[in-house]
């Protein structure tokens, strides 16, 4: 037993040998720690990338300005311009096109379809003209304000401009309420 | 002979190695309370039956898996492959459906068991804490897995998740991108709910079953409650350490664990024969966004969550949204912590019995509502739904103008006449014994009461129609309506000299 083998020896001799070794071991240790939390940043990156690096919405046309009559609402599907390579018909992005009567200030509004309660897909009914949502039964007015059932507010709204002959619209992103559509109006509400 | 001496040598040639009858062999053999022979012992089966139906959902997800394409463009593709093209595609689709619904049945059964039974109480409060972590993972399983059928009602069913957490205050918008994998419900958002199904959930899963099970050994099952046999911490593991000690308890194995293999038995075959009876659930409509004649609902587990959001007044919504499955879950979670010890029988425990006849009889109406749907207009039965003959038939031409009326402004989709029609609105069949034609003309055309304004919508000669065969909506030899107007001296419906213009 009084033969000491040298890594023993090593750590007791001396108090600087001793502590150069416990200050290599924290080097080790924060070196692992270091290299670790650093590893995990493009991990982490890469997960919420989508979240930092937003798609944007973008300028789509959503057909000629003459072919949408005055006084009526009609459905338009066009092609989500944020969508994936791989999408499918998921890549489609359908809205609701008004073409208001003559005298209006405005020309269009341009809807989403998404109901403003959770997002169910309105219908519109000519006759009465009104949008209906068939989840939770709320319904809005011709203009997109909020009629009845349980959505907080009328519906999105998208930001459109003429281009030549062209009605174009700024689209893409999923409207919540928080991030409603490009238009941002708070229709409205009674 | 030389044949089972070769055999036995191997097999002791890995035992000498993995040394199995040690670790294992005590374990299947762990001591249970004598207790359990009693006909009580049949409530202890759920559980293994819970975990049995897991493995059955990994071995046909794994199945399943090797044909299924996570893509959104052919996803719903694959799905119909499946159905039509693989060879018993249909039946292993059909069986990852029925067993995930019967698993969750049998959870739900044995954390009621084990709530009713004050088995949760200590020192299993850690157990069931990993078992409500269980319970979640399943229920997460179970919505992943309705979004992989990627057909109108997933597609749907992810909006309508996007936007209750869009409703997050600040961070909302964010956790919507970070959930859809982008702006908008597509392939990024698939592949992500393939990754939660598939890796995600399942590994969060089955660490949280092994610790479960760990515990479960380790602390030993509970022993049927006994009336005022009240758990007290200083002496209950004293107490416990008597029922299963040598010559009191029963080994697990083979005894009390045969009762689990034959009620696991049964629920396969159960399970099998409801998957070769109802077959696959879906792919419903095509998941297209511009297909708006789809009627979302999701899948009967959440069906109760469905009419939550239909009926909560719409200014607590966004509370309830967001505030309510914290709730739930630190209620369930807590239990223990705030429930840990005292009576274990539910004869001593009213409270615990009353809670869950309320919720069961809470989720059972909700979830009735939510196949019902009461509140839903009914988005074809202003073109689909006639006016009844019995009431046309005694219609004058201005009257039954006003019914031609009715239907064109899609009244029917919210109102029924004679029960058929949608049910978000009173029935109308009676309306003009209700109100008379002020009150017609003026609910109309302002609306209110969860009605839309039509005032804008109809025209002078509409409107007289339309209240003109509402005012003869009601029952033979009945007089109209009498509703008082302040100021004019009428008291009531009694005095039906006034009554009608």
């Amino acid at each position: 037993m009084n033969e000491m083998n040298d890594v023993e020896k090593s750590t007791t001799e001396g108090c600087c040998k001793k502590n150069r070794r416990a200050w290599f071991d924290w080097l080790s240790w924060f070196v692992l720690g270091a290299a670790s939390l650093i590893m995990s940043l493009p991990v982490i990156g890469f997960l919420i990338g989508g979240v930092i690096w937003k798609k944007k919405d973008q300028w789509v046309p959503l057909g000629k300005v003459s072919q949408f009559k005055p006084g009526t609402t009609e459905m338009v599907t066009v092609k989500n311009p944020v969508r994936g390579p791989w999408d499918g018909i998921t890549g489609e992005l359908a809205l609701y096109v008004r073409h208001l009567p003559e005298g209006e200030e405005k020309e269009f509004q341009i809807f989403s379809l998404h109901c403003t309660h959770l997002g169910c897909p309105v219908s519109w009914f000519d006759e009465p003209g009104l949008f209906m949502c068939p989840c939770h039964g709320s319904v809005f007015y011709a203009d997109g304000g909020y009629a009845a059932g349980p959505a907080p507010r009328g519906l999105f709204e998208m930001k459109y401009k003429i281009q030549g002959d062209q009605l174009v619209a700024l689209v893409g992103h999923y409207p919540t309420l928080q991030s409603p559509g490009s238009a941002n109006v708070q229709a409205t509400e009674t | 002979m030389h044949v089972l001496k070769g055999i036995k040598n191997v097999l002791m040639w890995f035992e000498h190695r993995l040394v199995l009858r040690e670790t294992f062999w005590p374990i299947v053999r762990h001591p249970v309370p004598r207790s359990l022979r009693r006909k009580v012992g049949w409530m202890y089966v759920l559980g293994s039956t819970a975990m049995t139906l897991l493995f059955l959902q990994v071995a046909t997800g794994i199945a399943l898996s090797m044909v299924y394409v996570p893509s959104a463009g052919e996803a719903y593709e694959s799905l119909n492959y499946l159905n039509f093209q693989v060879p018993l595609g249909w039946l292993l689709r059909a069986i990852h459906n029925w067993s995930a619904t019967m698993m969750l049945i049998v959870v739900v059964l044995h954390m009621t068991q084990v709530f009713l039974a004050g088995a949760y109480k200590y020192p299993r409060e850690l157990t069931w804490m990993l078992g409500v972590v269980l319970f979640f993972c399943t229920v997460g399983m179970a919505f992943t897995g309705q979004v992989l059928r990627w057909d109108a009602d997933s597609y749907w069913g992810l909006g309508v998740g996007a936007a209750m957490i869009g409703r997050i205050p600040y961070i909302g918008p964010a956790l919507v991108d970070l959930m859809m994998g982008g702006p908008m419900v597509g392939g990024e958002t698939l592949s992500r709910f393939f990754a939660l199904h598939v890796y995600i959930i399942p590994g969060i899963l089955f660490a949280a079953l092994g610790a479960h099970l760990y515990l479960v050994v380790r602390k030993g099952i509970s022993e049927p409650p006994e009336v005022g046999n009240e758990v007290d911490p200083e002496t209950y593991e004293e107490e416990y350490e008597k029922l299963i000690a040598d010559g009191e308890g029963d080994p697990f194995f083979p005894g009390p664990m045969a009762r689990d293999a034959f009620f696991i038995g049964f629920t396969l075959l159960f399970v099998l024969a409801i998957a070769v009876v109802f077959g696959p659930d879906g792919p419903g409509l095509s998941p297209d966004p511009a297909n708006v004649a789809v009627e979302p609902v999701p899948d009967w587990y959440f069906l109760s969550l469905f009419a939550v959001l239909a009926l909560s007044p719409r200014s607590l919504e966004t509370y309830i949204i967001l505030i309510g499955p914290i709730i739930v879950v630190g209620v369930l979670f807590m239990l223990p912590i705030f429930a840990g010890r005292g009576e274990r029988h539910p004869f001593r425990r009213p409270v615990a019995v009353l809670s869950v006849v309320f919720i069961f009889l809470a989720l059972s109406v909700l979830t009735w509502l939510g196949v019902t749907e009461p509140w839903s207009p009914h988005m074809n039965a202003w073109t689909g739904d006639a006016v009844p003959v019995n009431i046309v038939k005694r219609l004058s031409p201005t009257e039954m103008q006003g019914a031609v009326v009715l239907q064109l402004k899609a009244c029917r989709n919210c109102h029924a006449l004679d029960g058929i029609g949608g049910k978000r609105g009173p029935d109308l069949t009676h309306v003009g014994s209700r109100l008379d034609r002020p009150a017609l003309v003026r609910q109309v055309v302002q609306g209110g009461g969860n009605m839309p304004a039509y005032g804008k919508q109809l025209t002078g000669a509409q409107i007289t129609a339309l209240v003109d065969f509402l005012h003869a909506c009601r029952p033979e030899n009945r007089p109209p309506a009498v509703v008082p107007t302040p100021g004019d001296g009428v008291e009531g419906p009694g005095k039906l000299s006034r009554a009608g213009p």
